[in-house]
């Protein structure tokens, strides 16, 4: 089915099932141990084999040679496979940096060997007896240096942008902010680290792991290991997180392949912590300038926004400056993004990539020019709204309710009793109330699902859709229940296994409103087929409480389904709606912070996020996004670093002890609203995402109540204790 | 991890023994610390003697009137055991400041007297590191700095200890006892029980090869008000940038030992002279002689700030 028009009425709108607070149908299993993650897969008749990655120790580089002899003789061990044994490797198509394979080092821990033994210890006791020799090359691993020497990247990469007459707009505006902001490298952190088993059967191979997007792997894993992409059965029913740190092959799935191939048994391997910081990607690191200039009446008449990031040869851009394209008006415009050559490890896409670390800048640029003005800053965002893309005015946005998001939120959160920077103090706390615009582009991917009709009358839809603790299985048992005219308890979700239709998978908060619609077409279908069995006229058949209806005839679906039972397949495709028209997904962060007086350190005392996101699928499962991701900005805000040794070339603090993310302490009162809304331009489903949205501008509205608290203003994250005290009253 | 055998001791004595008797041996007794760098084999003993059946996990009064505390203490009993709650509040507060819960039931008392650095490098097998591979250099210094140490370094490690116990305990004025192998025993002064790095930061504390720790003791209580703030990123489950353990008696007298800052608790004697005067004149001659990095330069005005409140509190 194609997406061309916008929906009008279908059966999504009856909201029954769909847009009910439903728990997860995945609950149970997850709360009670049974649900099957991708390194505890485990058949008592199956001797599995244990692999333990061995990292590079230096950044970049060539290795000379590699001693495996220790590790061989070593007890248990059933085979080392090395990155020299296996020659160089065709990289995944989605692939930056060299997962395995050649002797030339890109990165610091880039995998170069794995010990397969019969037990992980073994393993892990051997692959400290792998020696390598390395001959060390000059590597640039600082991004202030880098920067200097960055250019325009090619045209695979956004292109600058630029309307009306920039330069002269803001140098004769009378009101103007020129300022720099910086945030850091950041580590996904996800609680499952990568993990993999490879089991070999001839040519064929099935491969349990931990993906978001399983058909992106499954063809970068079979590119990798040079077969064809059919000889690949991928499984990951069950994801402990990803951010964006899963939607890539990763060399678990690469070293579990050559391991069981290597010693002729099922291979498991997992990242070591240490590897997810080097090992893996992480969300680059950026530099940015942000110009604005305005009349005195808030009115912006030029906004300028640049943004400096590195990557290996061949990397991406943070894409940093996207939002600064959409979300405020002005008639004069520039954007720019720049890329330096850096040889820490591949940069890639984090939650919300581009619009987290571009909002972090953006929304402090915001909040200094409106006290430049005078203006409330929920005013000043009011005053340069848009309903339509300020590039290009033709296009409309297909719904916008950004002020209804901060004029509620406003009222919610007692707005009106924030007070000048540096003036409210109770006891040792100095308090601050900040805002930010939350905004996140809604996505859409190709989406397919077959959904089946059991002779008992169960509805089971089969897609290879992801689940990585969002709730795709509860939103798309929904949507099929809502569709089939029955209670969710009557619908079974199987995913994450390649042998389903190619969903469109988890990533850029596009998963729940393109997996459903794939299940809404697959249902059109299923539907037609019982309609044409009962010999009814598919226009005005209804599907209600379990029965098909048409006219007085009312068959329950079991009957329908008779014994051989019935199946629907499609995909949804996607027409030019997302260009003729801007979507995208809005939202007001308020935040009350207290600043220790004397010792600097932050803490959170309230949070609420107002969101207008189209329909909300599930109350539930959207605000447990919502307040995961918020929760994810007060990281962002306050703690989260990847330290860069710029001399050695990697990051230093590669373990959960040093790479600090919040705690329950840190994590105060969160509400959460959601505005009642449809967007008919996004999907027949009506909705669009919350995953990302939920992160984007907290960390800004964070930093804008530490500045209300403290009058102290940092323009580089993590706004960590030290960037404060300096400019905190004297108390001695 | 390395391969190694086990042993289980029935006795301190019979532990001291079986470590001189097994080159490379070490004791565990939580285990939080020890295991964690057996995984990445920067501990790599061949041998373990696990101490946990030896009994020494009780808090009974001393003659003296004070408190001796049991080796094999866990945390958590010793946080909330009455007599330390009434008379050394300072030692609790910083018990339950550190850790989780879940590893304060696990952690020891000796233990956690001899936890290992957190410097990341030292972390990083792959990273020259002088405390875990004798003179192999210190990567530390030139690199990420902000956590490690201002005061007590040296050219060869600039790392800090990182208990929050032991800060308490030297601001307490405790006493290690331990056992030798050929069964003498002695008693030493927390002050002399860590050592500073020089040029041998591998060595770190007082004891000699196979030394067993049999109990921590503490002097009569002191009285005054008992304040131990710790200053971090985060508001849990983090180790300190800088911590405060005070005594601070109704005429503004008092002692104080500051952790986050140097390679052992940090404490100064003539600085306690000086509380009367407050935190700038006492944080001058405490942290006399700071070498700090650009990095963690922020830990001088820290201590001295967090001082200044603990004495106000202490007043308040
Ligand atoms: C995630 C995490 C966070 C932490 N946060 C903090 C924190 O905020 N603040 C803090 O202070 N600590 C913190 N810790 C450290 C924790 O307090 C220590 O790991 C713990 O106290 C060690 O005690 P243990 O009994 O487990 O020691 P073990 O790991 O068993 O042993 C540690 C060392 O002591 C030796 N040893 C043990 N008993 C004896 C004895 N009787 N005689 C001689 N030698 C002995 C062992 O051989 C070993 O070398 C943290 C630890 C972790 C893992
Ligand atoms: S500071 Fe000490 S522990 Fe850290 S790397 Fe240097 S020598 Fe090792």
């Amino acid at each position: 089915m194609q997406f061309d028009t916008p929906a009008t009425t279908n059966p999504i709108d009856r909201m029954k099932v769909v847009g009910k607070p439903i728990h997860r149908i995945d609950g149970q299993l997850k709360t009670t141990g049974r649900a099957k993650y991708a390194y505890e897969w485990h058949d008592a008749d199956i001797a599995y084999a244990y692999g333990y990655p061995v990292g590079s120790a230096i950044a970049k580089g060539r290795i000379t040679s590699m001693d495996t002899s220790a590790a061989k003789a070593a007890p248990g061990v059933l085979a080392v496979v090395t990155t020299l044994d296996v020659g160089d490797l065709k990289k995944g198509q989605f692939n930056t940096a060299n997962l395995f394979g050649g002797s030339q080092i890109q990165h610091y821990h880039q995998a170069v060997a794995v010990v397969v033994a019969e037990t992980f210890e073994q393993a892990r006791s051997a692959a400290s007896l792998i020696k390598v020799d390395y001959a060390e090359e000059k590597g640039f691993f600082d991004l202030e240096v880098a920067a200097e020497k960055a250019v325009k990247p090619d045209e695979s990469q956004e292109p600058d942008s630029a309307v009306g007459d920039f330069d002269a707009a803001f140098r004769t505006a009378p009101v103007t902010l020129d300022a720099r902001y910086a945030t850091p490298d950041q580590s996904h952190a996800m609680m499952e680290p990568h993990a993999s088993i490879a089991a070999w059967n001839g040519d064929e191979v099935t491969l349990w792991t931990s993906s978001q997007m399983i058909d992106w792997w499954r063809g970068d894993f079979a590119q990798t290991l040079g077969i064809e992409k059919d000889k690949v059965h991928l499984m990951s029913p069950f994801i402990g997180g990803g951010f964006g740190g899963k939607l890539f092959l990763r060399v678990d799935a690469v070293l579990a392949a050559f391991g069981a191939k290597a010693c002729g048994r099922p291979v498991k391997v997992a990242l070591p912590r240490p590897f997810i910081a080097n090992n893996t990607t992480h969300r680059p690191a950026t530099l940015q300038r942000i110009r604005i200039g305005a009349q005195r009446d808030g009115k912006i008449t030029a906004i300028g926004h640049e943004s400096w990031s590195g990557n290996l040869p061949d990397g991406s851009l943070e894409t940093a400056v996207m939002q600064t394209r959409l979300l405020y008006a002005g008639e004069n415009r520039m954007t720019a993004m720049r890329l330096a050559a850096l040889d820490l490890p591949e940069g890639n896409a984090m939650r919300a990539p581009g619009e987290a670390p571009g909002l972090m800048a953006l929304e402090i640029a915001i909040d200094e020019m409106a006290e430049k003005l005078g203006i409330d800053p929920i005013e000043f965002r009011i005053i340069n709204d848009t309903q339509v893309d300020p590039e290009n005015p033709e296009r409309p946005f297909s719904h916008r309710d950004l002020i209804g998001c901060l004029k509620l939120g406003a009222e919610r959160f007692g707005w009106d009793s924030r007070k000048a920077p540096a003036t409210r103090r109770e006891g040792n706390w100095m308090i601050g109330l900040g805002v930010a615009a939350a905004f996140r582009n809604n996505l859409v991917l190709p989406s397919g699902a077959r959904v089946r009709l059991g002779s008992d009358g169960i509805v089971t839809v089969e897609t290879d859709m992801t689940d990585i603790g969002t709730g795709s299985y509860t939103i798309i048992a929904q949507t099929a229940a809502e569709m089939m005219g029955v209670d969710v308890d009557r619908v079974a979700v199987q995913l994450g296994d390649s042998r389903f239709p190619v969903s469109a998978g988890s990533g850029g908060q596009f998963g729940a409103n393109s997996s459903t619609s794939g299940v809404y077409a697959a249902c059109i279908k299923l539907r037609e087929a019982v309609a044409r069995k009962l010999g009814f006229n598919s226009a005005d058949v209804i599907f209600e409480d379990g029965n098909v209806r048409s006219g007085n005839r009312t068959v329950p679906l079991a009957e329908a389904a008779g014994v051989d039972g019935l199946v629907g397949e499609d995909t949804m495709t996607w027409g030019d709606l997302t260009e003729t028209h801007q979507q995208s997904t809005f939202g007001g962060h308020f935040v009350e912070v207290g600043v220790d007086v004397v010792t600097g350190e932050t803490r959170i005392f309230r949070m609420l996020a107002v969101c207008a996101a189209g329909r909300i699928l599930n109350p539930i499962t959207a605000r447990s996004q919502m307040i995961g991701a918020m929760t994810m900005g007060v990281g962002g805000a306050l703690l989260e670093e990847l330290s860069v040794d710029t001399r050695r070339g990697f990051f230093v603090n590669h373990d959960l002890a040093g790479y600090e993310i919040p705690v329950h302490a840190d994590i105060p009162h969160q509400e959460v609203i959601f505005l009642d809304e449809t967007d008919p331009y996004s999907s027949p489903m009506k909705a669009k995402g919350v995953g990302e949205l939920g992160l984007c501008g907290v960390a800004a509205a964070i930093a804008n109540a530490i500045y209300n608290a403290t009058g102290v203003r940092v323009r580089d994250y993590p706004i960590t204790l030290d960037k404060l005290i300096g400019g905190l009253p004297d108390v001695a | 991890m390395k391969s190694f055998t086990y042993e289980r001791a029935s006795t301190a004595e019979a532990a001291a023994q079986a470590a001189a008797k097994n080159s490379g041996a070490k004791f565990i007794a939580g285990g939080t610390n020890l295991l964690d760098l057996m995984k990445l084999e920067i501990e790599t003993p061949q041998h373990l003697i696990d101490v946990n059946g030896i009994g020494l996990d009780r808090i009974e009064a001393t003659p003296e009137g004070g408190l001796r505390i049991g080796a094999l203490v866990r945390n958590t009993d010793l946080a909330a055991n009455e007599t330390v709650r009434r008379d050394y509040g300072l030692l609790s507060r910083a018990l339950v400041a550190g850790a989780s819960g879940q590893l304060r039931n696990k952690a020891t008392t000796a233990g956690n007297l001899l936890q290992r650095t957190r410097c990341p490098y030292f972390y990083d097998p792959n990273q020259p590191c002088n405390k875990r591979q004798a003179g192999s250099g210190c990567s530390a210094i030139g690199g990420v700095t902000r956590q490690l140490g201002v005061i007590g370094t040296s050219d060869a490690c600039i790392a800090t200890h990182p208990s929050d116990m032991a800060v308490a305990m030297r601001a307490l004025d405790a006493e290690v006892e331990t056992v030798k192998s050929d069964g003498s025993t002695r008693s030493i002064p927390i002050a002399n029980f860590h050592r500073l790095p020089g040029d041998t930061p591998h060595v770190e504390t007082a004891l000699e090869d196979g030394e067993f720790i049999t109990a921590v003791v503490l002097p009569k209580p002191v009285g005054g008000k008992h304040i131990y703030r710790k200053v971090r990123d985060r508001a849990s489950y983090a180790f300190a940038l800088v911590s405060i353990a005070a005594v601070i008696q109704a005429d503004g007298r008092g002692r104080v030992a500051v952790g986050g800052v140097a390679p052992r608790p940090w404490r100064v004697e003539e600085a306690d002279a000086e509380l009367t005067k407050g935190a700038r004149a006492t944080s001058g001659i405490l942290l006399d002689g700071a070498r700090p990095t650009d990095d963690n330069r922020f830990k001088i005005d820290l201590v001295e700030r967090t001082l200044g409140a603990v004495i106000a509190e202490a007043k308040g």
